[in-house]
């Protein structure tokens, strides 16, 4: 493989296959072993269009601790506000010979269109709403901690599903690997066209988290409330929020995820933050053993 | 100037076409030979009304990167075209009779086919105050239209209707709810979803379709609503003209031939405005073709430069370089799929549009005028963008096979295209 681009046309080994080779650098890590030079005299050059504090950290942190070089350009720092195009970008870059290039764009389909124009295997460090193949990854290598086996699990996606790249990807990570996925919001943030998506569409939060294993809740951009999607924080968290008592709806045992950055107190209450069954920054954790076991093994091609 | 084409198909029956001096002399067993006399063998080919596309964007003055009249005039009668009526979104945009004369003057000097200048409907196109729409009807403008953008207040549509119905001008409109379109860059729906590309709704052109045959009806006023593509659109329409409002309307090639779909792998080639629809828009669209609710097929022809187009979805301009792949994609859609006849064709590709621009086109008749197209209905041949005479090479039927060739285009018994010599 050389690029990864999105879940969609992957298939469940190859996902299963991240996740294992993740978990044996959970182990290390949380052991406090670290670094691995498995990725010695590599580089890897993290290209973000858009703000990001925890994606690129975590791509940063797993290429370090596998012993890469990493460059990392930011659009504040770069040519790129000079008017440069994405594709002379592109092709200046892949001059200095990286082995990978983590992309975030704003637009979707921007990495599709880097992957065309260089030699280095791009990752989609998330792209417009489309994908966000690493969130994904990480999500199930989380729920797949907790839950043993995923196939035949129930997953509840709750809230902007429209503007949602997590959710897009999620809902193949999550099917790939044999899960029922359900999902709910106000329909001003459910897109059109999600019949050709192997999901529910529930209309009810009772639908949604009955039975549920995984109850995933999206973080939503308040300033949504003026182009009239949702009316506000507070109508938003007591219908779409999480909280002790909706949490009652699912199987016993589910547990909360978030993607991050929460807002606290409206996609999830008080009396759930914090507490045993989110598992927010487990999967920042997560995420950084994913993202290691996802470099490793592209540049190594075992992917 | 004398010429005569032999032995050409001309509603199914074999004849000789004698022209002289830009009409149509004889349809018959006469033909013409000798010193001075033009002769095509007509063997195997069609004879047709040159085509009129009233909807084409020739991009000068302002973006001669993207097309100029010249290079857009030879993609016209390339594919067939014996007149173009021109968008009036160039830079400065054409809403002042100096500019008109100029398209005019540039058609001229280009000497291909018949160029009418479509003006603006309002100055600048910015919807705040009418263009001089007599002035420039007097120096030469044929219709009115702001194309690329709506005339979105609905109290300066209202004037704008009525002023022109003062004078008999044509209107053109765009039909977009900008409110409801604003962001989206390709078609709601399943292929947006899919893509993570935000999407424009039908209803973004329901909804103004509706409000235009409101204000056609209301104030008794014709319309003319350019490139519908949606099939609520298309039933609002076949409504309004049982009522007998007023209104007409166009497609193109790319309503009836393609949907969504060809977006997969986000291809700017297929990015247009309105966008590609579903299959169930496409087929409403053919209904509307064959019960006669579309009067006319048009291009909209929209060439742009390769960097334009690569610049993501989201940053590459609408349009599809249309004028050399529009005959064959109707004749093979909807001709050779026995929808419509070929006469019909002929009626929403040459005798609608003249009428409603009011204009003289072509006539396959004693004394009418020697606009004349040639194809080769059984010629199939594979679409490639880099044997376009237009600059634009974006198309998303580029590598997709058709059957109906243009081989010989006359402009006024001139020969201005002919196939034999590009080879």
């Amino acid at each position: 493989m050389k690029d990864l681009l999105q879940i969609r046309g992957l298939c469940p080994e190859q996902i299963n296959a991240v996740l294992d080779r993740a978990d044996e650098y959970f182990s290390l890590v949380t052991a406090g072993k670290k670094p691995f030079p498995k990725l010695k005299d590599r580089s890897v050059i993290t290209l973000f269009y858009e703000n990001s504090t925890r994606t690129r950290t975590s791509f940063e942190s797993a290429a370090k601790y596998l012993g890469a070089e990493v460059v990392n350009i930011s659009v504040g720092a770069s040519s790129v506000q000079k008017g440069e195009s994405l594709k002379d970008t592109a092709l200046t870059l892949d001059a200095m010979y990286p082995d990978v290039i983590v992309m975030r764009h704003a637009q979707s389909g921007a990495p599709h269109r880097l992957a065309g124009w260089v030699r280095a295997h791009v990752i989609n460090g998330g792209d417009g709403l489309h994908a966000h193949p690493t969130q994904a990854l990480l999500d199930m290598f989380t729920a797949r901690r907790h839950l043993g086996t995923l196939a035949g699990r129930r997953a509840a996606i709750v809230g902007d599903i429209r503007h949602s790249r997590v959710a897009r990807s999620n809902i193949y990570a999550m099917s790939l690997l044999g899960m029922q996925v359900r999902l709910f919001g106000p329909k001003t943030l459910l897109p059109e066209g999600l019949e050709a998506m192997p999901c529910t569409v529930c209309s009810s939060m009772e639908e949604a988290l009955e039975g549920c294993d995984v109850v995933m809740a999206l973080r939503i951009q308040l300033e949504r409330m003026k182009g009239g999607l949702f009316p506000s924080a507070g109508e938003y968290n007591r219908y779409f929020g999480l909280n002790k008592k909706v949490m009652e709806l699912a199987a016993p045992g589910a547990v909360i995820m978030h993607p991050g950055p929460v807002n606290r107190g409206v996609e999830l209450s008080h009396d759930v933050l914090d507490t045993d069954i989110c598992l927010k920054d487990e999967q920042v954790t997560g995420g950084l053993c994913v993202r290691m076991a996802l470099l490793d093994m592209l540049i190594n091609k075992e992917l | 100037m004398v010429t005569a084409i032999n032995n050409v198909s001309v509603k199914g029956k074999q004849v000789n076409i004698v022209i002289e001096d830009g009409r149509i002399r004889s349809i018959g067993k006469a033909t013409r030979t000798g010193k001075g006399v033009t002769v095509i063998d007509g063997t195997g080919l069609t004879a047709l009304p040159g085509f009129i596309d009233m909807h084409v964007h020739l991009r000068e003055p302002g973006f001669e990167y993207k097309e100029d009249i010249e290079s857009g005039c030879a993609a016209a009668v390339r594919g067939g075209f014996t007149a173009v009526a021109c968008m009036p979104n160039t830079k400065p945009v054409t809403d002042s009779p100096y500019l008109v004369k100029y398209i005019l003057m540039r058609a001229a000097q280009a000497d291909k086919c018949r160029v009418y200048p479509v003006a603006a409907i309002t100055q600048g196109e910015k919807g705040e105050q009418l263009s001089e729409m007599k002035k420039l009807k007097d120096a030469g403008a044929v219709a009115f239209s702001d194309d690329g953008v709506p005339v979105s207040d609905s109290r300066m549509m209202k004037n704008a209707l009525l002023y022109a119905a003062t004078f008999g001008l044509t209107l053109i409109e765009h039909c977009e709810d900008k409110s409801l379109a604003e962001g989206g860059v390709v078609n709601e729906g399943e292929n947006a979803n899919l893509l993570g590309l935000p999407g424009i709704s039908n209803a973004a052109e329901d909804a103004e379709i509706a409000r235009n045959i409101v204000l056609s009806e209301v104030y008794d006023a014709p319309l003319h609503l350019a490139h519908v593509s949606t099939r609520g659109g298309m039933q609002l329409i076949r409504e309004a003209k049982a009522r007998g409002v007023k209104v007409t309307c166009e497609t193109c090639p790319h309503y009836i031939a393609l949907t969504d779909a060809e977006i997969a792998g986000y291809n700017t080639a297929a990015k247009v405005n309105p966008p590609l629809r579903t299959e169930k828009d496409r087929l409403a669209v053919i209904a509307a073709i064959k019960d006669g609710t579309a009067d006319c097929i048009v291009t909209d022809h929209a060439p742009h430069s390769k960097e334009d187009k690569d610049g993501g979805m989201y940053d590459a301009p609408n349009g599809i370089s249309g004028l050399e792949t529009s005959y064959a994609v109707c004749y093979t859609t909807l001709v050779e799929s026995g929808t419509i006849t070929q006469e019909r064709l002929s009626e929403l590709m040459t005798y609608n549009p003249a009428a409603i621009l009011g204009v003289e086109c072509g006539r396959l008749e004693k004394g009418g005028l020697a606009d004349i197209t040639l194809v080769d209905n059984g010629a199939e041949w594979t679409v490639d963008p880099q044997k376009f005479a237009s600059k634009g090479k974006n198309t998303p039927f580029a590598g997709k096979t058709y059957k109906g060739r243009v081989e010989y285009t006359l402009v006024g018994g001139k020969v201005v295209y002919a196939r034999r010599e590009e080879i």
